[in-house]
């Protein structure tokens, strides 16, 4: 190596590396006659599948990668054709749509599934994907209920009843793979996992500095990505201790991810991968550092303590279930969002707001009263949609975003607010 | 109500009068005008008379679809099915707290709140249906801090061996919430009164579909919701009385003449359609012999285990026993199987899909029911509507084609494939 930058671009190379090779070992999981199993993102069990060997699948990764690589409208519109309203999630209907095209997708070839497996922490939509999923592929739906976080009273007994359901799961898996349960091997899986989440949340909560080394919308999207397919293995830890190498150079350094941080946001709300770079442009000329996001904690609320582990392996895994962000109530959720504003220093919350995702937006609207009325916390609110290109106007985007960080920048000019806040 | 022809239909939608309770010499006629009067009152005029009589007791709003009017019952409270603002209301408020996007009922239940249409009620129940209700529950403690607000997590996977267990655990937790705001107990006799009750109540209603399956000519399926409509604010024993009294009276009716076709409506069963929309279908030339209207009050398909562990029978009955919907979630039932069962029972012609914009647990399952229904060379129709729609023509057009290709063309009814093993 030579410079001083050991590791620049460490993450994101060796992010791309990880998840071709992912989708290349998911390709070819029905010739080589590996059992598979579908499942979603959000709290969802991997561990446990993983002790058994399944190659793991997610729709949710095969939308949002059509989506990334501006492949998701033919999908869209093929799903559209066969009757699903322009009205339901995006992800769904391009997933359905890229299976009705023979899952030819442009990273990959979806495998065959042996087992749909519903966790639906979070979003009651997975249900009808799943339901969709099942009545095209004929793989047995097994649903895992997770129960919504909504009181704390009621939380052992949903966590026991989650811990019930997963002892269920195990015979549901030894009878697909023939393979009996290994709880040695499922504790070196949560090992691995605590590991990933332990470098992660260090890599999030580096975000706390000034100016912050690390992007946690616009970066952490891509940085979550091994936390999410891999979570469990070897490769996922070697990925996050790559990754907060990288971030404790830059921190060394006294470097971001941009040449100058001049604002720094909470980002609420999914990005919308089709115009992914566009949107990120908008922020970027106006020297703006995401500091911290929701979407980044979809798969699990790792940095508010949330672990697997060995030593408690179904009730940890269950605690994870339960603990993803979309699967708190509104209540708990405008709390963390305030917490991020105030201990990572943030001047502004953005919420992006998109129509696929009901779970995420549906009381956004609602935040934004109590937090630019209530709370006084300048919040910026873009509609568009995580999926379906057809939702983005770049002109308009620009125009209100433009217009929030000119009144911002006039706001800290005036010396509005105390210490440094606009 | 007769059946009016197009152009000098009455408006459906009448302001409210609230009428003397039904008495035992009541006529059909005065049944349905008290009814016409009660039902969809967005001020719930009749919740406020209510709680003046009870001083003291709950009135509880119940989101749709799958809550347990028995638990509030059982504290000596008043259930109070919310059915959104039924087109009655102007969104003021609602709007900058919700985006455009979302189901009409979902954004005009708030705006009752907001408005302070809800004042009558001392909580809220929302059941786990989909994901805008359960954040529009989160919206609902933010927004309305004095109001009891709960959200009921409904067993999901049926297939677990702990599913009952869990139920049971839920609906307790929920009547504690219930027993702490009314200040008093629940004891195993007051469930076990309201579970008695609830089953003589849906009985009358399944007599009431069961008339309008067998003599459709009876009974319009306006005017059949209207009946069941008012029930949502009135307590059940009183509204018992009033489906009993229709009941015995509708038999001795004269019977409209009849050149229609037997249709079932499917797909209202949380946001309810435009009262023009029932008319439209009814002026359209279809008898809805069928429907999933009000799904809320009818739910279960069978009556809860009486002697027991009333709360255990509750949790039970729902696992088992529930109508199928969009939003009944985790069950081992196939979709296609309900909807086919429900075509053959009710003899129908074929199946209008009336599914509300923006829903989307019914837009999915929509696509996978057409699906079966075509396979099962059962003809369908499919819509959306919204709760403040205004032009019923289009509707009407896609209707009279419907009927007519059915007429002209159906011949013999269709038998769904699987049909036969039915007993």
């Amino acid at each position: 190596m030579s410079g001083p930058f050991r590791f620049q671009n460490a993450g994101r190379t060796l992010q791309k590396e990880l998840l071709s090779q992912w989708y290349g070992e998911l390709s070819s999981a029905n010739e080589e006659g590996v059992p598979v199993a579908y499942l979603f993102i959000s709290g969802n069990v991997a561990e446990l599948l993983r002790a058994f060997d399944f190659r793991l699948g997610y729709p949710e990764v095969n939308s949002l990668q059509c989506g990334i690589k501006k492949a998701a409208g033919p999908f869209i519109l093929k799903a559209e054709d066969a009757g699903y309203s322009s009205d339901v999630c995006g992800y769904v209907k391009n997933d359905l749509g890229l299976l009705a095209s023979g899952g030819k997708a442009p990273f990959g070839n979806l495998p065959r599934p042996d087992l749909l497996l519903c966790t639906y922490s979070g979003c009651t939509t997975y249900v009808k994907w799943f339901e969709a999923l099942a009545e095209a592929t004929g793989a047995p739906l097994v649903f895992l209920d997770v129960p919504y976080h909504r009181d704390p009273d009621a939380f052992a007994s949903d966590r026991a009843y989650v811990v019930s359901q997963l002892e269920e799961l195990i015979g549901v898996c030894e009878k697909i793979t023939g393979k009996k349960f290994d709880e040695t091997k499922l504790r070196g899986i949560l090992d691995r996992s605590r590991r990933a989440e332990e470098a992660w949340t260090r890599i999030l909560e580096s975000a706390r500095r000034r100016p912050s080394p690390f992007d946690a919308f616009f970066e952490a999207v891509f940085f979550m990505a091994p936390l999410y397919v891999l979570r469990g293995t070897e490769a996922c830890v070697r990925f996050y201790e790559t990754a907060l190498a990288e971030i404790e150079e830059r921190i060394a350094h006294g470097i971001g991810p941009l040449p100058e941080e001049r604002f720094r946001v909470v980002v609420e709300g999914p990005p919308p991968w089709p115009h992914f770079r566009a949107f990120g442009e908008l922020f970027r000329r106006w020297g703006v550092c995401a500091v911290a996001s929701t979407y980044s904690k979809v798969g699990g609320l790792f940095d508010q303590g949330v672990r697997h582990d060995p030593d408690r392996p179904l009730e940890s895994i269950a605690e994870h279930a339960i603990h993803c962000y979309t699967n708190w109530n509104l209540g708990l959720r405008r709390d963390l969002l305030e917490r991020y504003v105030r201990d990572y220093s943030a001047d502004a919350l953005v919420i992006h707001s998109v129509k696929s995702c009901r779970s995420f937006s549906v009381g956004q609207a609602d935040a934004r009263e109590a937090f630019s009325h209530e709370k006084g916390i300048p919040t910026l609110f873009l509609e568009s949609d995580l999926a379906d290109p057809r939702y983005f106007s770049e002109a308009q985007m620009r125009n209100r975003i433009d217009a929030f960080f000119e009144a911002l920048t006039h706001r800290r000019l005036a010396g509005a607010g105390a210490g440094g806040k606009p | 109500m007769t059946v009016h022809g197009r152009g000098n239909r009455p408006p459906v939608v009448t302001e409210p009068t609230l009428g003397p309770p039904v008495s035992p010499d009541a006529t059909l006629d005065g049944i349905l005008e008290r009814c016409r009067s009660l039902a969809g009152d967005p001020s719930l005029e009749a919740v406020s008379r209510w709680k003046g009589e009870h001083p003291g007791a709950l009135a509880i709003g119940l989101f749709p679809v799958y809550a347990p009017a028995e638990l509030v019952e059982a504290v000596g409270g008043l259930p109070v099915p919310l059915r959104g603002g039924g087109g009655r209301i102007e969104l003021e408020r609602a709007d900058a707290r919700m985006q455009s996007f979302v189901c009409s009922i979902t954004r005009s239940t708030l705006e009752l709140g907001l408005s302070g249409r809800l004042a009558a009620l001392d909580g809220v129940i929302f059941p786990s249906i989909c994901d805008a209700a359960r954040n529009l529950s989160g919206i609902f403690r933010r927004n309305f801090p004095s109001l009891l607000v709960e959200y009921l997590h409904l067993p999901s996977n049926a297939a677990s061996r702990v599913a009952v267990d869990y139920g049971r655990g839920e609906f307790s937790r929920l009547l504690g919430k219930l027993e702490a705001r009314a200040g008093r107990r629940a004891t195993e006799e007051d469930l076990a009164r309201a579970i008695v009750a609830g089953n003589e109540h849906r009985d009358l209603v399944r007599r009431l579909y069961a008339l309008r399956r067998e003599d459709p000519g009876r009974i319009s399926s306006l005017e059949s919701w209207v009946l069941l409509r008012a029930g949502d604010v009135l307590p059940r024993g009183e509204h018992a009385a009033t489906l009993r009294r229709a009941l015995d009276l509708l038999p001795r009716r004269a019977t409209r003449p009849r050149d229609r076709i037997r249709v079932l409506l499917h797909g209202a069963f949380c946001e309810q359609p435009p009262l023009e929309l029932l008319a439209t279908l009814e002026e359209a030339g279809c008898e809805v012999v069928g429907d999933d209207l009000l799904l809320g009050t009818r739910w279960l398909r069978a009556p809860v285990r009486a002697g027991g562990d009333p709360l255990g029978a509750l949790a039970e009955a729902y696992l088992r026993d529930s109508t199928p919907s969009a939003v009944r979630h985790g069950t081992t039932e196939s979709k296609g199987e309900a909807i086919l069962e429900a075509v053959s029972r009710c003899r129908a012609d074929g199946v209008v899909f009336a599914t509300a914009k923006f829903c989307e647990p019914g837009l999915f399952d929509l696509v996978l029911e057409k699906r079966v229904l075509d396979r099962a060379g059962v003809p369908s129709l499919a819509f959306e509507f919204e709760e403040r729609m205004g032009a019923f023509e289009s509707i009407r057009t896609q209707v009279e084609t419907f009927v007519e290709s059915l007429l002209l063309f159906g011949g013999e009814r269709p038998v769904p494939e699987r049909a036969g093993r039915r007993p």
